[in-house]
């Protein structure tokens, strides 16, 4: 073999481990389609996105999935209303505040913060802020949306802040220098030059951190309540739909429509957050700022 | 006029007064949220911890005993995950940036590799069990959930290698081709050398997510309660994360087994968060004594 094709060889078998990627994402949909679809063809796309009624063990069964959707963009809605403001406020801090020494430290804390398991955020939900929730507000139960949505924003602040703090740092220095050579003070210059030219990075962080936030599994899991049903007040019990996969898949018998209806729900899940992925890819590739522009 | 120059000035340096109180306060807010919650732990936690609760499987139906074959389950499912994620994550960064051209090809890859890291984790425990388990047949394994697993950080680890991997000065591969080296053999023995510590610190951040996963591994691996410890890559294992859940939401007693419970969110905090610490600290040494 002479040099040449062994290099291309080599080329070729690089190329084919770099597509296992998107090989495991096709996999992925085939196994959710796989066991998902049959029953999707027997009730109906419309029924079942859009059912209220989720009852997969009663006779006949129901397979309603609404409340479960619900559940997953309340908790999400509320969790990134929290979030968003710590997030980008955090690492404006970091990226053009704080002393340098600083720096990397509060950026290690983030990074711990990111490291931390979902499983003991739901534990910490369930054995602190829950007794508390259930104490202060007088409620029946600690176990509802404010206290799933405040930990879910505990999980999805280091993606927002994290990134939003690359893209502050992208923003080329000509644009600040030139902010303070025209008098602008140090708060006007961040908020009027730095955050605008910034924004499509931290819309792109805030969106994963939403689809972070609406695929978290084990906090709703143990903290949100588990009740599918509409809620009518933040202290309400949800269920949203990772909840509803991960308690109920132990259960549900091998190739039942319960089975089928939970890899149907993990079907709408993937292409949630695969619309949150492609949003924020479509975002951070066409309004990125480009060069400085300077003389 | 000069009066009402001053005052604007004033206002605006007073504007900028609170909007740094406003920012300070929000980090302070989450450096106490990451603090209080490791404190709380840490000080539930501690009491439970003995050289018997690390060495002895769980006794009187999970209310007595130690988390040996659960510590130990985590650990098998960890080296499994990287054995998967590590090998295919690193070629799949060298492709991308030392091989690959521009174009439709590789914008296909970067877009999947970006949709894979937005997968929920419990999407891939359901793809674990609709693949893995059922279609290929592994069952309930070791096996499954490292796959799983693995496939969970690739992402994580295609984007640190790659990072690594651009931050090697392009002098290096010019010096090593202009010596008539083949392009493979310089990334082999030049490039790859020079990145690996960057590639390393960085996925270890994506090893301790594996270390820390539920929901991935819930339908694919992980076993609620078994006394024997696996001997084959086709055994189903105990996991830390998920012997949390079980304690803390499906126990025989939730309320008398609370000790045991914050002994082992103690260890899995200890664990997760180590490896996670000594990434970060390898990563700030390395970038003080840079030899480029």
């Amino acid at each position: 073999m002479t040099r040449h094709t062994k290099e291309k060889f080599i080329k070729y078998i690089l190329f084919l481990v770099a597509l296992v990627s998107v090989i495991v994402l096709g996999l992925i949909v085939f196994s959710l389609f796989r066991e998902g679809v049959p029953l999707l063809q027997k009730i109906g796309l419309k029924d079942f996105l859009f059912g209220l009624e989720w009852y997969p063990t009663s006779d006949p069964p129901l397979f309603g999935i609404f409340p479960l959707i619900l559940g997953s963009l309340i908790v999400t809605l509320i969790a990134t209303m929290i979030a968003v403001p710590l997030g980008v406020l955090s690492a404006i801090y970091i990226a053009e505040i704080a002393p340098a020494a600083l720096k990397e430290i509060l950026k290690s804390i983030i990074e711990l913060l990111a490291g931390l398991p979902s499983v003991v955020l739901g534990f910490f939900g369930m054995v602190v802020v829950a007794p508390w929730l259930q104490e202060t507000f007088d409620l029946p139960t600690g176990l509802n949306i404010i206290n799933a949505s405040v930990l879910l924003a505990i999980m999805a602040i280091p993606t927002i802040s994290s990134i939003s703090e690359d893209s502050l740092y992208a923003v080329p220095r000509e644009f600040k220098e030139a902010s303070y050579a025209l008098g602008a003070t140090q708060y006007e210059t961040i908020i009027r030059v730095i955050l605008p030219s910034a924004l499509s990075g931290v819309s792109t962080a805030i969106i994963l951190g939403m689809s972070r936030a609406i695929g978290e599994t084990m906090v709703v899991l143990m903290v949100a309540g588990g009740a599918a049903a509409i809620p009518e007040s933040l202290f309400d019990s949800v269920r949203p739909m990772t909840a509803s996969i991960a308690a109920e898949m132990g259960e549900a018998p091998y190739r039942s429509a319960h089975y089928q209806a939970l890899f149907a729900t993990g079907i709408v899940l993937f292409f949630l957050a695969l619309a949150f992925n492609l949003i924020a890819d479509y975002v951070s590739h066409k309004y990125k700022q480009v060069g400085s522009a300077t003389l | 006029m000069a009066e009402t120059k001053d005052r604007s000035a004033k206002w605006r340096y007073l504007q900028q007064f609170f909007f740094f109180g406003i920012v300070r306060l929000s980090m302070l807010l989450i450096a106490l949220a990451l603090g209080g919650i490791l404190l709380y732990i840490i000080i539930n936690g501690i009491g439970a911890i003995s050289w018997e609760f690390i060495t002895k499987p769980p006794t009187n139906s999970m209310t007595k005993g130690g988390i040996m074959p659960a510590l130990l389950g985590t650990v098998y499912l960890t080296l499994g995950a990287i054995a998967v994620g590590l090998p295919l994550g690193i070629i799949s960064a060298i492709y991308l940036t030392e091989y690959a051209r521009q174009g439709l090809v590789v914008r296909i890859i970067r877009i999947g590799i970006n949709c894979l890291a937005g997968v929920p984790s419990v999407v891939f425990g359901l793809f674990g069990l609709g693949f893995f388990v059922v279609f290929l047949n592994f069952g309930s394994s070791i096996l499954a959930g490292s796959l799983t697993l693995g496939f969970l950080i690739l992402p994580t680890i295609i984007g640190a290698s790659e990072e690594a991997l651009k931050a090697v000065p392009q002098t290096f591969r010019e010096a090593s081709l202009a010596l008539g080296v083949s392009k493979w053999q310089t990334t082999l023995r030049i490039v790859l050398p020079a990145a690996l510590p960057g590639i390393m610190t960085g996925s270890i951040l994506g090893i301790g997510r594996a270390a820390g996963e539920t929901a991935p591994i819930m339908f694919t691996a992980a076993a609620f309660f078994t006394a024997k410890l696996p001997s084959s890559i086709f055994d189903e294992v105990m996991a830390l994360p998920y012997h949390i859940y079980v304690l803390a939401t499906a126990g025989t007693n939730i309320e008398q087994t609370r000790p045991l419970q914050y002994g082992t969110v103690l260890v899995l905090v200890a664990l997760v968060l180590g490896i996670d610490l000594i990434a970060i600290v390898i990563r700030s040494r390395m970038r003080k004594r840079k030899r480029w």
